[in-house]
């Protein structure tokens, strides 16, 4: 009798352990997912009943609400700029700062400082930086250059917020590139070197493809990041100056808490889903077969 | 005829050295690319509100003073969204520990229906961003009516799904002879785990630890769309709204705050620096 229970207990015990996590996920991950994607095809402002539309939310992201569109383009531009400059700048610090010296390490670590403090902090010491009379503007015109506008400027208040992600997430992308630079095995750089083979293509041919798994990471890691980019455009910009600067997951934010369209925001929360999906997707499929694996 | 070309010894060395320089100094240079930011903000913070607004600024303060930081405390009262942020970053790890290890332990050392499906689900999970979920998370609380405690900023906070799978791949490299013979002995699945599993990956366990403190002490999104009112609003929050003092941009207590904001984490990264490194850089490799 005494064993029957044993063995039930045991049964039983495994989903006991597993059942707090579980049940949180499902509460506060899986059901809100689901429950975005249902609210999408309703008109509802939480004090009335909701009322279903179809998809009426998503003919007016597309066809009837332009900042819609503006704020997708705007995700889609940043997120290349990021792509491009954060995996070719940390490329050229990981090469760059790959000797294990003693300067090379506090340089790291200052590079590193940015990635552990606050966006928040980051993006409000850059603002007063990008100031109309702050120190880079003071700082042009002891060259003699013009002062810019920075963030209060539609040209380049995107470019902006972009600089100001790069300056603080590359010293924590170059590391985890540097990690991997180091773990190349020095042979096969040597026989590279007796081979009398340049150094680019050394490179090309030996240095980038050992590094393509990491690469490959630090592209699906940077892409999904950037188009959830949020804390630096609401407090640097607010999406502004017009809608220069807005961001999906600001116009969601937006449509939800300054307007209560939570269909319409949970539609545009089922797009950005959907973008994220199939950039997944795609990079597993097209570049995971290229990627090198040691 | 062809005559081998013997290298000048002595350029090559004046090559080597003035490169050395050179990279040295772009080295220098970076240093303070990363590292200004931070020293602009502590300087404006001791400065006066008529010497912030200068033009062209003043590198350091002339007229030192800590008038930025009374008024943080005295007028903003910021000691109270300090409070708030040490509340919910206790509770936050505190669970997330409570929650993490059994579940850890469960999926690396049993075998259970499901299991595979489960443990799946806990990955998506993982890549399901808080951007997406905050709206109905936040209908939720607003129809229990709990928005004016600090509970949504914790319990949907307090499972770590990539902690369980951090620690599970530990759990799984701890011998299953261990703890067949601490089961011989009559120890209690609780013992095991608290005598034999925790204390064999207590290096992992403070990782995930240092990581979800600094991620909740840092938080911005969430905080924001879950709080109302200003009596259960953390210190980014609180910090946020400084740019809505009376006065306009008072860039001195805006900076104050920040330095405020940044202490804790700094000094924990010149503590262990090493150990936050290798925290998040083994985020990315793995």
């Amino acid at each position: 009798m005494k064993h029957k229970q044993f063995r039930i207990g045991k049964l039983v015990l495994p989903y006991v352990m597993i059942l707090p996590a579980v049940a949180l996920l499902a509460v506060f991950t899986f059901y809100p997912l689901f429950n975005m994607v249902y609210l999408s095809f309703f008109k509802y402002d939480m004090l009335t009943p909701k009322k279903f539309v179809g998809w009426d939310n998503y003919y007016q992201l597309f066809f009837v609400n332009i900042d819609f569109i503006a704020a997708l383009k705007n995700t889609v531009f940043y997120t290349l700029g990021v792509i491009v400059f954060m995996i070719s700048l940390a490329l050229i610090f990981a090469l760059w700062l790959q000797r294990s010296t003693w300067v090379n390490a506090i340089v790291q670590r200052f590079m590193f400082l940015p990635h552990i403090c606050a966006m928040l902090t980051v993006a409000m010491v850059f603002q007063w930086l990008m100031d109309d009379r702050g120190l880079f503007n003071a700082v042009l015109s002891v060259f003699n250059l013009p002062a810019l506008r920075w963030l209060n400027s539609s040209h380049t208040a995107l470019l902006s917020i972009l600089i100001v992600a790069i300056w603080k997430g590359v010293g924590y992308y170059a590391l985890i590139l540097l990690s991997s630079v180091k773990s190349i095995p020095p042979e096969l750089l040597e026989a590279a070197d007796l081979d009398d083979a340049g150094k680019l293509r050394t490179f090309f041919k030996i240095t980038l493809p050992m590094l393509s798994p990491q690469l490959f990471f630090l592209l699906i890691t940077i892409t999904i990041n950037s188009f959830k980019v949020f804390d630096a455009v609401r407090i640097m910009t607010g999406g502004g100056p017009g809608n220069s600067s807005d961001v999906l997951v600001f116009y969601i934010y937006r449509q939800a808490f300054n307007y209560s369209k939570y269909g319409l925001s949970a539609a545009a929360g089922t797009i950005l889903l959907l973008i994220l999906l199939v950039m997944t997707v795609i990079y597993f499929r097209i570049l995971g077969k290229r990627v090198h694996y040691q | 005829m062809y005559e081998y070309k013997k290298p000048n010894k002595k350029l090559l060395k004046v090559k080597k050295i003035v490169f050395a320089v050179i990279s040295t100094f772009f080295k220098l240079l970076v240093c303070v690319i990363f590292a200004f930011p931070f020293l602009w903000m502590i300087s404006t913070s001791f400065k006066t509100l008529y010497e912030s607004l200068l033009y062209p600024p003043t590198l350091l303060p002339q007229n030192f003073t800590v008038d930025a930081y009374i008024s943080l405390f005295e007028q903003v009262h910021l000691e109270r969204y300090i409070l708030n942020s040490l509340i919910i970053l206790v509770s936050v790890t505190l669970l997330q520990v409570l929650i993490m290890v059994p579940a850890a332990y469960a999926f690396a050392k049993y075998n259970f229906k499901m299991k595979g499906v489960l443990f799946g689900a806990v990955m998506v999970a993982f890549m399901v961003p808080t951007q997406i979920t905050f709206v109905s998370v936040f209908q939720m609380f607003s129809k229990m009516q709990l928005l004016d405690t600090l509970l949504p900023q914790i319990i949907p906070c307090i499972c770590n799904a990539f902690g369980i799978f951090l620690l599970r791949q530990n759990f799984m490299q701890i011998p299953e002879e261990l703890l067949e013979s601490a089961r011989l002995d009559e120890a209690g699945e609780l013992k095991i785990m608290l005598k034999i599993m925790l204390p064999m990956s207590k290096s992992t366990l403070v990782t995930i630890m240092l990581l979800s403190m600094i991620g909740t002490w840092n938080s911005y999104f969430w905080p924001l769309v879950m709080t109302l009112h200003d009596s259960v609003r953390p210190i980014t929050i609180a910090i946020q709204s400084l740019r809505n003092l009376e006065g306009g941009l008072e860039w001195p207590i805006i900076m104050a705050g920040n330095v405020i904001l940044v202490l804790p984490v700094l000094i924990l990264f010149f503590l262990a620096s090493k150990k936050i490194i290798e925290a998040m850089a083994y985020r990315g490799v793995k």
